[in-house]
């Protein structure tokens, strides 16, 4: 045991090369389009060229009468769901809806919905039938902006939407979809304790997952019913439910097996081409393959919502916070469903307050329907609170750390969604860093230092594990969740620490749907924990099942063997004297003892640790272009115990990276007809190498008491505070408080121009 | 319209395929040739997961037609490693954990092989210069350059 009480771990928090890995350096591994089947045939979408249009009536019959058109299809070739909740993951959703998302019906709700699709032996044959499908359009007004689709009068999306949780129910449609409230105390009355508050409204720009893979599949319907899909996706389960589910097919009839999958950060926790995918084959009766181009990712799969975010904190002079109010406005897109839930729960969740309030409203617009995105609605919601408290410690003239210090959520804490916090790592995530050398570095004229803390809850769920003893003594793990980001890597290293083995002799697998119990989907910085715990389980199943090998080889009771280093040993010298018995051995001699060695586990994981992190930022503005320079990033958080902690920085660095785009650059732009005007990476511009420093981490190790290891996810705090901290820094820089994003350099440069003329 | 009979090398062999006047040379390499590990982000030139060299020139092959392919010598990620052996920089790559999901990986080593053969002694900016044209969603590309400029240093010290 280590000095903390921890135990003495070999595997865990080493940085084994992933199992992976050479399949990915080498180009072997196979990606969603990478995979297909002989005779396929290509699949392709017609998308509507509207923000909002009635589709009067489809003609087909010239595009199927193309040579080398084997099928055409439209929402007529789906059946017709009713309202349902469906569990996505990380946000709700309703079946028809995604129905209706995955082809209109009716109504074209955006530019890209898709309203047709079809099959052909050539993408040139392909596309001369898309170009020969007929739709009748009756083009009606449409609306982009959140605050806009509000007002009465608005052009209304969906004629059956009608406001819910405000009494008394509405009596005529609303593009509002819902408003909720989260309220801890008496905010009104707490304000009056207040010495300095501070009120103010910020904004920000629907982005994009951006994953450099577009999203993929080939389906194959066969004339028994049976149906193979092979994608990419974040979860094979998941698209087995949900194209059952649309389809109106037996989950049974349908076999997932998930490809690699080239990103998603949410934005593959749905499906869109697989259900079209599975129509065309059935109606061709040809295997048919799909794939988006990166016009139709960004035009026709989930951003995540833009919103608008009106906060207001009261402090006392001492800088205790006394009260925090807010209310959010996100943008859904074309179908109810933004993350506004969890952008109102995380919004001051790292603050300890007895008086707050946060409103929260979900807004359609005829924009693509929103998806996760990465900590979905929390990095919304914390842009404006952390650009808030950073004015507040101007107003009080305190450090922006210590003021985070001083009313940090610590054990005990009731936070204003509900819970009370057990162990968790936000004041040391601040303290790390006040504790490093980036914190004390000089700055120079036009140089800002901004700092944001955030948070995000991580989720457990269903998980399901098999450990298989192989004859040689290696052990095959196999799961059911896509490896995003190498999890292959810590699923091997967790069985290999209770296994007792080589990681290098564990070899873990992704599985069909067929093939390995049941995962919910790799989401919610879940998969390490909770599939890890499952891995954890089988593993020590496994172990139980060697001992009982060698209780039965040795002749002694079960529990007088136990299990170190990968051998079975008798327990004292009073068990007896016999020589360790290695998995090698145990293996080899499986049959002579009751048969193959394998284990399942199969559990629902409670107790993700929530998840803090504090980043800190220098930034450089050019007050000529308004060009913003990252000239230094650290990005701190609590990790609960890092299983492979290479992984994790990446996890860290990538987070704060995408976080910095999206402070900086990245935005959905609409022509006055709500048309997509930057679909393409060219205009809609992700950081590159050349924008960045290196991402400085530090990982903060407060254990999850919930995980065998201690582990809590991390894939999603580090995109909570950049926007935050970006603002922050540049505030600090050059004296202007930026409250919409993108602060792209037009935006930068107006505001120093305004402040230019102001002053003169 | 009669396809074109094309002879090039690919990865140091001699190949020959067939193609339309419109196909890139990724379709070519992807459809015809099955060399899947080049991969298609964007298809205009703005993401380099396609990156090829040819004639040791780094080209995005979304933005070439297979048909240029003639009396070229192309390599792809595919003839990077020396049958089981590793290029360093593949090595490195996996020792940094510098890739995440992996899709952007191949561009990334090819593109990075380009630059350690034209500059042996990269700066940090000019390796982050040289790479703008990879587009990674995954890292934050700190690993990546980290990764490259071992690399450098380590074959600078071998040779």
């Amino acid at each position: 045991m280590a000095p903390d009480g921890t135990p003495d771990l070999k595997v865990v928090g080493t940085r084994p090369i992933r199992p992976d890995g050479v399949d990915k350096v080498t180009g072997r591994a196979q990606f969603g389009a990478d995979f297909q089947l002989p005779g396929q045939l290509v699949g392709k979408v017609l998308r509507s060229p509207h923000a909002h249009a009635r589709i009067r009536s489809i003609d087909t019959s010239k595009a199927e009468a193309i040579p080398g058109v084997k099928a055409v299809m439209t929402a007529a070739d789906m059946p017709e769901i009713t309202s349902e909740e469906a569990f996505v993951g990380e946000g709700p959703a309703d079946f028809k809806d995604m129905s209706g998302n995955t082809m209109a019906r009716d109504k074209a709700l955006y530019d890209g919905h898709a309203v047709a699709a079809v099959a052909a032996t050539s993408a040139a044959a392909a596309d001369a039938a898309l170009a020969a499908i007929e739709v009748d359009y009756e083009v009606l007004p449409h609306v982009i902006d959140v605050e806009d689709a509000m007002v009465e009068g608005a052009p209304i999306l969906h004629d059956d939407m009608f406001t819910s949780g405000v009494d008394p129910k509405p009596a005529t449609p609303s593009n509002v979809a819902k408003r909720m409230v989260f309220e801890l105390g008496d905010v009104d009355a707490a304000f009056g304790k207040a010495d300095i508050v501070i009120e103010r409204k910020y904004k920000t720009a629907p982005v994009h997952q951006g994953y450099i893979e577009p999203h993929a599949c080939v389906a194959q319907y066969a004339a028994d019913g049976q149906v193979q899909i092979y994608c990419s996706s974040q979860g094979q389960f998941m698209v087995r439910a949900y194209v059952a589910k649309l389809l109106g097919i037996d989950i049974s009839e349908i076999r997932v097996t998930p490809l690699e999958i080239g990103g998603g950060f949410g934005g593959k926790t749905l499906v869109y081409l697989e259900p079209l995918a599975v129509v065309l084959s059935r109606k061709s009766g040809r295997p048919v393959k799909m794939a988006m181009t990166r016009e139709e990712v960004f035009r026709g799969s989930g951003p995540t919502s833009g919103g608008t975010v009106w906060v207001k904190v009261g402090a006392k002079r001492d800088g205790t916070i006394v009260a925090g109010d807010a209310v959010l406005k996100f943008q859904a897109g074309a179908y109810a469903g933004s993350p506004v839930g969890p952008g109102c729960m995380t919004a001051f969740a790292v603050y300890d307050l007895q008086d707050v309030r946060i409103t929260g409203y979900d807004v359609v617009t005829n924009r693509p329907k929103v998806a996760a995105y990465r900590a979905p609605g929390a990095p919304i919601s914390n842009f404006g609170v952390e650009s808030a408290v950073d004015e507040l410690a101007r107003e009080l003239g305190m450090d922006p750390v210590e003021l985070r210090l001083k009313n940090a959520a610590k054990k005990g804490t009731k936070a204003a969604y509900g819970p009370t916090f057990g162990d968790i790592g936000c004041v040391e995530t601040l303290e790390a860093v006040k504790d490093h050398p980036n914190y004390n570095v000089p700055l120079e004229p036009n140089q800002g230092r901004g700092v944001a803390a955030g948070f995000w809850f991580n989720i457990g769920g269903e998980s399901s594990a098999t450990v298989n003893i192989n004859e040689d003594g290696t052990a095959v793990v196999a799961t059911g969740n896509p490896d995003i980001g190498g999890s292959r890597a810590s699923m091997a290293m967790m069985a290999a620490e209770v296994l007792g083995i080589d990681v290098e002799r564990v070899r873990p697998i992704v599985a069909d749907t067929s093939s390995v119990g049941y995962c919910f989907l790799t989401g919610g910085s879940r998969v390490t924990f909770a599939t890890g715990m499952a891995v954890v389980e089988a593993s020590r199943s496994v172990v139980n099942e060697l001992k009982a090998r060698a209780a039965k080889t040795w002749d002694i009771p079960v529990d007088a063997v136990e299990w170190q280093d990968g051998k079975a040993v008798p327990a004292g010298s009073n068990a007896g004297d016999f020589e360790p018995l290695s998995l090698e051995d145990l293996a080899a001699k499986s049959g002579r003892t009751g048969g193959p060695i394998a284990a399942t586990s199969s559990l629902n994981a409670q107790g993700a640790g929530p998840g803090f992190g504090t980043h800190l930022v220098d930034v450089e503005v050019d007050r000529e272009t308004g060009h913003v320079k990252v000239l230094r990033y650290l990005a701190t958080q609590d990790a609960g115990r890092a299983i492979h902690p290479s992984y994790v920085e990446g996890q860290i660095q990538g987070g704060a990276v995408q976080g910095i785009g999206w402070a900086l650059n990245e935005e959905y732009i609409y022509d006055d007809r709500g048309r997509l005007d930057n679909p393409g990476f060219l205009d809609y511009r992700i950081p590159v190498a050349s924008d960045l420093p290196m991402i400085d981490t530090v990982v903060v190790e407060v254990p999850n008491p919930r995980h065998p290891y201690g582990a809590r996810g991390v894939g999603e705090v580090p995109i909570v505070p950049p926007m935050a901290a970006m603002a922050n820094a540049i505030q600090d820089a050059i004296g202007i408080r930026l409250t919409e994003l993108p602060m792209s350099p037009p935006k930068v440069r107006k505001a120093v121009d305004e402040q230019a003329a102001a002053e003169e | 319209m009669a396809k074109h009979h094309i002879s090039t090398t690919i990865n140091g062999e001699p190949v020959e395929f067939l193609c339309n006047t419109e196909q890139t040379m990724l379709d070519v390499l992807r459809d015809e040739l099955h060399l899947t590990g080049t991969k298609e982000g964007c298809a205009t030139g703005d993401c380099g997961a396609c990156s090829i060299t040819v004639d040791d020139r780094l080209v995005c092959s979304c933005l070439m037609l297979g048909v240029e392919a003639e009396g070229h010598s192309i390599q792809t990620i595919e003839g990077m490693a020396d049958g089981d052996q590793l290029h360093p920089l593949q090595q490195k790559f996996l020792e940094y954990a510098a890739l995440q999901c992996g899709i952007c990986t191949p561009g990334f080593l090819v593109a990075s092989k380009a630059l350690l053969d034209r500059n042996p002694d990269p700066t940090e900016e000019e390796a982050r210069y040289w790479l703008a044209g990879n587009l990674c969603r995954c890292t934050g590309y700190d690993k990546i350059i980290r990764a490259v400029l071992d690399t450098a240093a380590d074959m600078r010290g071998a040779s």
